[in-house]
């Protein structure tokens, strides 16, 4: 058993390093938005300040990005839990012809580089003289999605054994009933955790976004910009942090409904 | 005494409706999963048919107008010499982010697999999770402060008297550059940091499904840690290295934002398709640019299976 007790040195020190290189550049983020330099990134900060959160709050062009994102993050969220859910539960208790072509369609949008899924829907509002708006983000985001609640309800229903659904109906319900009150508790917290990470997922997607939104602007696209022209470059630290928080606390949030399952969210993006 | 039924009496729509369903599962399954498909199928499906439409059309020279007939001259296009080199550029730097993703993967997939336990499992799920759904452009513009001219890594090689040392590794032909955050040497730096935690997951699924008993087997055998990773370990992980590699070459060859906020000028498959379809007005080269990476993938995927990737997902 000489080769199982311990990890060697060399491991750890490899994996120790490897979580550090994914975790620490993200606190620069941090320590920029509080510094008193607005032209370059000098480090260290030649002073430190907490002024540019309130300059952030001030700046009229941050605002309606915003509004924006939150609208898109929405509206595609509430679609991709209605069409995730009716996939999963298709697939979960049935074969059928052409199952599994359907269940590679759904990862598709994923798979794939975002600038095909982008490059693609583009060139379909060319050929069909779509304007722009925000219906055309939406179009976007709520495809990739749905692939992220249909991960997690099949997970659960997957868990969900057979048995509970035939003791419903032979205590006299009816398949409402049984869905009311025996399916939708049972899956509710899949759900959840599948809707806020597909809520962090569009309110930061950006690669799809530049194809489908025309002039329009949501926060990453304007967060984007101010990083090929920046101007204030401490108030773009702010929104950093901003987007970073809106992100994060779904994903964790996700993670402590499902842990503990055979199935916890987040597993795959 | 009044006999009851054995069947309850029905009441109501619902209950009729539950009937139905029940006997004909098929109906069900049908109402259950028309919308997704038809939402899938249309604007998915549909848009990747427009692409593969478009990238037949072509443009008209003089007048820049999309001539909507059949031809191969916009593919054509793409074996001119300038595109040729952004295709080649891209697979180069596809390919090179795939293997330092791996070795920089592996250690930590392997520790979390092995040798992670209780809590430590968790920081370990967590620690990779995280990076991995994070905000994509708060972690390149993390990196555009740490590669800048007058930031951090400049700061600490100076502090460390190791200046000449980034001096000289910015003054290598091709690679190089004025400074790291204008050089492929940073643009390969990000992809790697943004798309290296895809490759920790799948690598971690197939480490866990090593059997302890093989290992055993294996020291009862003889052999030292070092031969049983090596010819035990290693070789029943490389479906998940392979899976994980579709990922990162398959998001490495597909981003135009990494290369366009830190780099050369030189073009990515991604920025020539954004720009195509962007300020050039040239529609049918950027859907014929962007046919390039899913045939590369295709491709990809077929040796990928081969290699019996599809197991490890």
């Amino acid at each position: 058993m000489h080769s199982e007790a311990r990890a060697s040195t060399g491991l750890k020190i490899g994996a120790i390093a490897g979580l550090l290189f994914l975790h620490l550049p993200i606190l620069l983020i941090f320590l920029y938005a509080f510094t008193t330099e607005e032209r370059t990134y000098q480090f260290p900060p030649p002073g430190l300040t907490t002024e540019w959160f309130a300059v952030a709050w001030h700046r009229e062009d941050i605002w309606p990005p915003l509004y924006l994102s939150l609208k898109v993050a929405a509206v595609s969220t509430a679609l991709a839990m209605i069409l995730g859910t009716l996939i999963a539960a298709a697939m979960a208790r049935s074969r059928f012809f052409g199952r599994e072509q359907i269940a590679l369609l759904i990862i598709l949008p994923i798979a794939l580089p975002g600038v095909i899924t982008g490059m693609s829907l583009r060139s379909a509002f060319a050929v069909m003289d779509i304007p722009f708006s925000t219906f055309t983000i939406v179009l976007g985001h709520a495809t990739f999605c749905i692939v992220i609640v249909y991960n997690n309800a099949v997970a659960r229903f997957r868990r969900l054994s057979g048995a509970v659904f035939e003791a419903s109906a032979d205590l006299g319900a009816n398949g409402f009933q049984t869905l009311r009150y025996v399916l939708l508790p049972n899956l509710g917290s899949a759900l959840l955790a599948g809707g806020m990470l597909a809520f962090a997922l569009s309110f930061d997607e950006v690669i799809v976004t530049t194809f489908t939104a025309g002039q329009q602007s949501t926060l990453p696209i304007w967060m984007l910009n101010e990083l090929v022209r920046p101007r204030q470059r401490p108030v773009t630290n702010v929104v950093a942090i901003v987007v970073f928080a809106t992100t994060f606390v779904p994903i964790l949030l996700a993670y402590y409904l499902t842990r503990g399952g055979s199935e916890t969210a987040g597993g795959g993006k | 005494m009044t006999r009851v039924s054995a069947i309850l009496p029905e009441r109501g729509l619902a209950d009729r409706l539950s009937t139905v369903f029940w006997r004909r599962p098929k109906l069900l399954l049908l109402l259950l999963i028309s919308p997704p498909l038809l939402w899938l199928g249309v604007v998915y499906l549909g848009s990747l048919a427009a692409l593969l439409l478009q990238s037949f059309y072509s443009i008209d020279e003089f007048s820049g107008v999309v001539k909507e007939e059949f031809t191969l001259k916009t593919y054509g296009e793409l074996f001119r010499a300038a595109n040729m080199d952004i295709i080649i550029r891209t697979l180069l730097m596809s390919t090179a982010v795939t293997i330092t993703s791996a070795f920089v993967a592996f250690p930590i997939a392997y520790y979390a697999a092995r040798y992670a336990r209780g809590r430590w499992k968790a920081v370990f799920y967590l620690g990779i999770m995280l990076p991995l759904w994070s905000s994509y452009l708060v972690k390149v513009y993390a990196w555009k402060l740490i590669l800048a001219k007058e930031g951090i890594i400049t700061w600490a090689a100076e502090g460390i008297g190791a200046g000449f040392l980034l001096d000289a590794v910015l003054a290598l032909p091709w690679v190089g550059g004025n400074s790291l955050s204008t050089s492929f040497i940073g643009t390969w730096l990000v992809f790697v940091y943004v798309w290296m935690p895809f490759m920790i997951l799948p690598m971690q699924a197939s480490l866990e499904r090593v059997p302890l008993s093989m290992l055993e087997a294996s020291a009862d055998l003889g052999a030292s840690r070092k031969q049983t990773f090596r010819t035990v370990v290693l070789p029943l992980a490389m479906p998940g290295v392979i899976a994980g590699s579709i990922f990162t070459f398959s998001l490495t060859m597909g981003d135009y934002i990494i290369p366009q906020i830190v780099g050369t000028s030189a073009r990515f498959i991604g920025q020539a398709v954004y720009q195509f379809q962007g300020t050039a007005g040239n529609i049918p080269l950027a859907a014929a640019f962007a046919m390039v990476p899913i045939l590369i993938m295709l491709v990809y995927l077929a040796l990928a299976k081969r290699g019996g990737a599809f197991d490890a997902l």
